[in-house]
């Protein structure tokens, strides 16, 4: 399907010299600094097409997350880009998750389409527009993460959801936050600092109550389960673990940290240190990335194996 | 001229492929096949695709016997081929120009578990079944569930992607596998994916996922599993008509209720199961939904309720709701052999998989009735309708004259339709050589060009699985000894 607002990103784009794709700069150094004189370029906005009834939504990726999730609330629906504000374009090149993962699902798992910009310059489809599709190679997984160096995202068909009737924090002090992950069925998160915990269950009105009755069996320090009106505050770095790693965090080389109980994230206020790649396995990446960008114009200066510094 | 004439009268022992002294030095002579039984074996899987030619097979028991062997290949410029169970249904296991085939099946066993990081660690030629009964005691299941679940290997669904009907809600294959080790096409060992939260690299376990073989092998694979619902309600509809059926998912679907399940099957499919399993499907209806809900308590009630009402209104002249686990083990075992009652039916099939918009269902299941029709051919449909993945079975007696040009000719229209429905060319089968020529329908030459870099990032020189996925032109299909394969490829 031609869409000129994406036939004129690839004219921008063109074929020649390096191009970076700006959002809104809420992940802007994620990957590493951007090599300068790198051309700015923005991708194009708009929701396309909502099919409530499909559970999709066609948009162009400089639309603002928070536009998209407004539009899609008001049909009951919702996707698994994380709530932080930036662009799609920008969520799904980053491919961070949002906090409450283990109920909105995984931003890998959200793209059905994308369509981008190669560094020839052509306009290329990869995936297909419905909820389930195993036709050819999944290029749609491969540019989750890709940090836009493997081709510049012009529009997306994402996976949407109900969003549940209800949906409730609730917090403990000194109570075993594995144990509620353990005890309860599906959460929505599961958080910890250190000290306090925090659980988010989502559902319909009757579920979410027996699960906070179910909650209540899990000992805390004192004052048992409070209700509140949202998660903690996140600090700003983001390390990645195992989930059973997460038993034994070490404060003084994390600083303040919230870890996701269950998922292996942890949101921290030191930076992780740059974690090292098995090197068939950066031969392996390297390879990809020189068949999609052999001149390395696409975002130079980002690399996909640094997190954000 | 004459002692040629002799040399041909005369037929010559075939020769030893010269490669199977080192696959022998590298396995021992047990566990290379080079006999013609084996080879003409392997030549097929569970398609209806002929033309196969299978080199030695292989039954490796380790990564290190599978580099091993990758790496003699190499050396011999052979090219190969993975294999699970062979239950695969696009001819992605089939062999083309006779490869080193790769069995995987004696690297079958579940290595770890551990339910802090929810993963179980296991070789790719553990049955997909085996590893959920093996989960049962300690409440928790591997999510996807094909219907040939009791055969296929997760190797096989990896490759694959493969769904199955609990994928409606829990997500095909892909969605489920963490980390995957991975022989690439030059020996070399790879680790995509990791368990931890964001591993720091491509995705390539993604890109791998799906890659049908092409990609390299998979050695190890860590599966995420999943915590058994707390509740699972399942619902038997009854239909005059199968677009009321398929209407009917369209709307459960718009009303924001995502069931575990939605499966339809018309008439005809529902008459062969039920002499078959006995679990009392209806007999009478133009098409019954099988719906699964499950969960929590209250969600679980409140959406199965709401299913009804759905379903009344769009015409279900019956509801039966399973009372008992067995009454439920028993429907599903009839959805779930529903390809085996078939036989009842006619001698051979060829099952389609496409997926259309879910709102397109009642209008592509007509056309594909009438297609059917059009080449004289009997269809039955049974489907995972909740996504909007369908499955016609197009039946026929492949001695009859002319029988599988036609179910190729029909074949090609059921695509047609779905693509001009807002569809794609596969759902969970895969490409294999079935649809490699049909790619072009859904992508232009710069899409496939894409899919191509991908392809040869992981395998340069075209060594794995030769053929498949990719149309010639755009793949290693291009390699000389394979052109000519395709063509005889059906019947
Ligand atoms: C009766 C019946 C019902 C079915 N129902 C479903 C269903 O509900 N859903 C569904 O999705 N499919 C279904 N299928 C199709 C098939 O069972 C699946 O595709 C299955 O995942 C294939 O597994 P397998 O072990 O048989 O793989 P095979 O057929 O042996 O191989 C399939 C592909 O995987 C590759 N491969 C195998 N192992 C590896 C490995 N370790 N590393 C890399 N590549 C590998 C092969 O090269 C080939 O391309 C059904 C098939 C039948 C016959």
């Amino acid at each position: 399907m031609a869409d000129d607002a994406l036939e004129a990103f690839a004219t921008e784009v063109g074929a020649r010299g390096p191009v970076a794709v700006e959002g809104a700069r809420t992940r802007w150094s994620t990957g590493g600094e951007l090599e300068p004189g790198a051309r700015l370029l923005r991708a194009p906005e708009g929701i396309v097409e909502h099919r409530p009834e499909e559970m999709t939504v066609r948009v162009r990726a400089g639309t603002p997350v928070d536009e998209l999730h407004c539009e899609l609330a008001a049909f009951g629906q919702r996707t698994a880009l994380p709530r932080r504000g930036g662009t799609v374009g920008g969520a799904l090149a980053v491919g961070e998750d949002d906090v409450c993962a283990l109920g909105r699902g995984r931003v890998r798992d959200a793209l059905l389409q994308v369509r981008y910009v190669s560094a020839e310059g052509a306009v290329v489809t990869g995936g297909g527009p419905t909820v389930k599709n195993v036709t050819g190679y999944d290029l749609c997984r491969l540019f989750v993460g890709s940090l836009g160096t493997l081709g510049l995202i012009g529009e997306v068909i994402l996976r949407t959801n109900p969003v549940p009737p209800v949906s409730r924090w609730l917090r403990a002090d000194g109570t075993d936050p594995f144990a509620a992950l353990d005890v309860l069925f599906r959460p929505s998160a599961v958080l910890f600092d250190g000290r306090a915990t925090w659980v988010h269950l989502e559902g319909h009105a009757a579920d979410v109550e027996a699960e906070r009755r179910t909650l209540s069996a899990v000992p805390t320090a004192g004052g048992g389960w409070t209700e509140c009106e949202d998660g903690p505050v996140l600090p700003p770095h983001r390390w990645s673990f195992r989930p059973s790693e997460l038993r034994q965090l070490d404060g003084a080389v994390l600083g303040a940290y919230v870890a996701s109980v269950g998922v292996g994230t942890v949101f921290a206020s030191h930076s992780p240190p740059p974690r090292p790649q098995a090197p068939a396995l950066r031969a392996l990446a390297e390879r990809v990335k020189h068949a999609f960008d052999p001149g390395g114009r696409l975002n130079p200066g980002r690399h996909v194996a640094l997190l954000a510094p | 001229m004459a002692s040629r004439a002799t040399r041909r009268a005369r037929p010559q022992p075939a020769a030893p492929d010269p490669i199977v002294a080192a696959l022998v030095g590298v396995l021992g002579r047990d566990r290379v096949r080079d006999d013609a039984a084996e080879r003409s074996l392997l030549a097929h899987d569970a398609s209806v695709f002929s033309g196969g030619a299978a080199g030695p097979v292989c039954f490796p028991t380790s990564t290190e016997e599978v580099q091993a062997v990758v790496r003699t290949a190499v050396a011999h410029g052979r090219a190969v081929v993975p294999r699970g169970a062979g239950t695969g249904l696009a001819g992605g296991a089939i062999p083309l120009g006779r490869p080193v085939v790769v069995v995987t099946t004696k690297m079958n066993r579940i290595l770890d578990v551990d339910l802090d990081d929810r993963v179980a660690w296991v070789e790719p030629g553990v049955v997909n079944l085996d590893l959920t009964t093996y989960l049962r005691p300690l409440g928790y299941h591997f999510a996807p569930d094909p219907s040939s679940q009791q055969a296929c290997t997760i190797g096989g669904n990896v490759a694959n992607n493969s769904g199955g009907p609990h994928c409606l809600a829990y997500g095909v294959t892909g969605q489920h596998v963490l980390a995957l080790d991975v022989v690439l096409p030059d020996g070399e060992l790879v680790r995509l994916g990791g368990l931890d939260a964001e591993p720091p690299a491509y995705d390539l376990r993604g890109a791998f996922i799906g890659g049908e073989g092409t990609l390299g092998i998979a050695t190890l694979i860590a599966v995420r599993i999943t915590k058994n619902p707390l509740r699972v309600r399942t619902l038997l509809l009854a239909f005059d008509t199968i677009e009321d059926a398929a209407t009917t998912v369209g709307s459960v679907i718009a009303a924001g209720i995502v069931p575990a399940a939605m499966e339809v099957m018309d008439r005809r499919i529902t008459a062969a199961v039920e002499s078959f399993v006995h679990a009392g499907y209806p007999l009478d209806a133009g098409a019954v939904l099988l719906v699964e809900v499950d969960g929590p308590e209250e969600g679980t009630a409140v959406d199965a309720e709401r299913v009804v009402e759905i379903g009344r209104a769009n015409g279900a002249t019956t509801v039966r709701v399973a009372a008992t686990e067995e009454e439920r083990a028993l429907l599903w075992k009839g959805r779930k052999t529903a390809f085996g009652a078939v036989a009842k039916i006619a001698p051979s099939y060829y099952l389609q998989d496409t997926v259309v918009p879910r709102s397109a269902l009642p209008g592509v299941l007509q056309s594909v009735y009438e297609i059917a029709e059009r080449h004289d051919l009997m269809v039955v449909n049974v489907f995972h309708a909740g996504d909007g993945n369908l499955h016609p079975l197009l039946l026929f007696d492949s001695r009859e004259h002319g029988a599988i040009e036609r179910v190729h000719a029909a074949g090609r229209e059921i695509v047609e339709v779905s693509l001009a429905a807002g569809g794609v060319l596969s759902g969970e089968h895969g490409i294999g050589v079935e649809k490699r020529d049909y790619m072009p329908l859904q992508f232009s030459d710069v899409d496939l060009d894409h899919q191509n870099r991908l392809r040869r990032a992981f395998d340069p020189a075209c060594r794995a699985n030769p053929g498949k996925v990719l149309p010639s032109g755009h793949s290693c299909a291009d390699i000389q000894a394979l052109e000519r394969v395709p063509a005889g490829l059906w019947g």
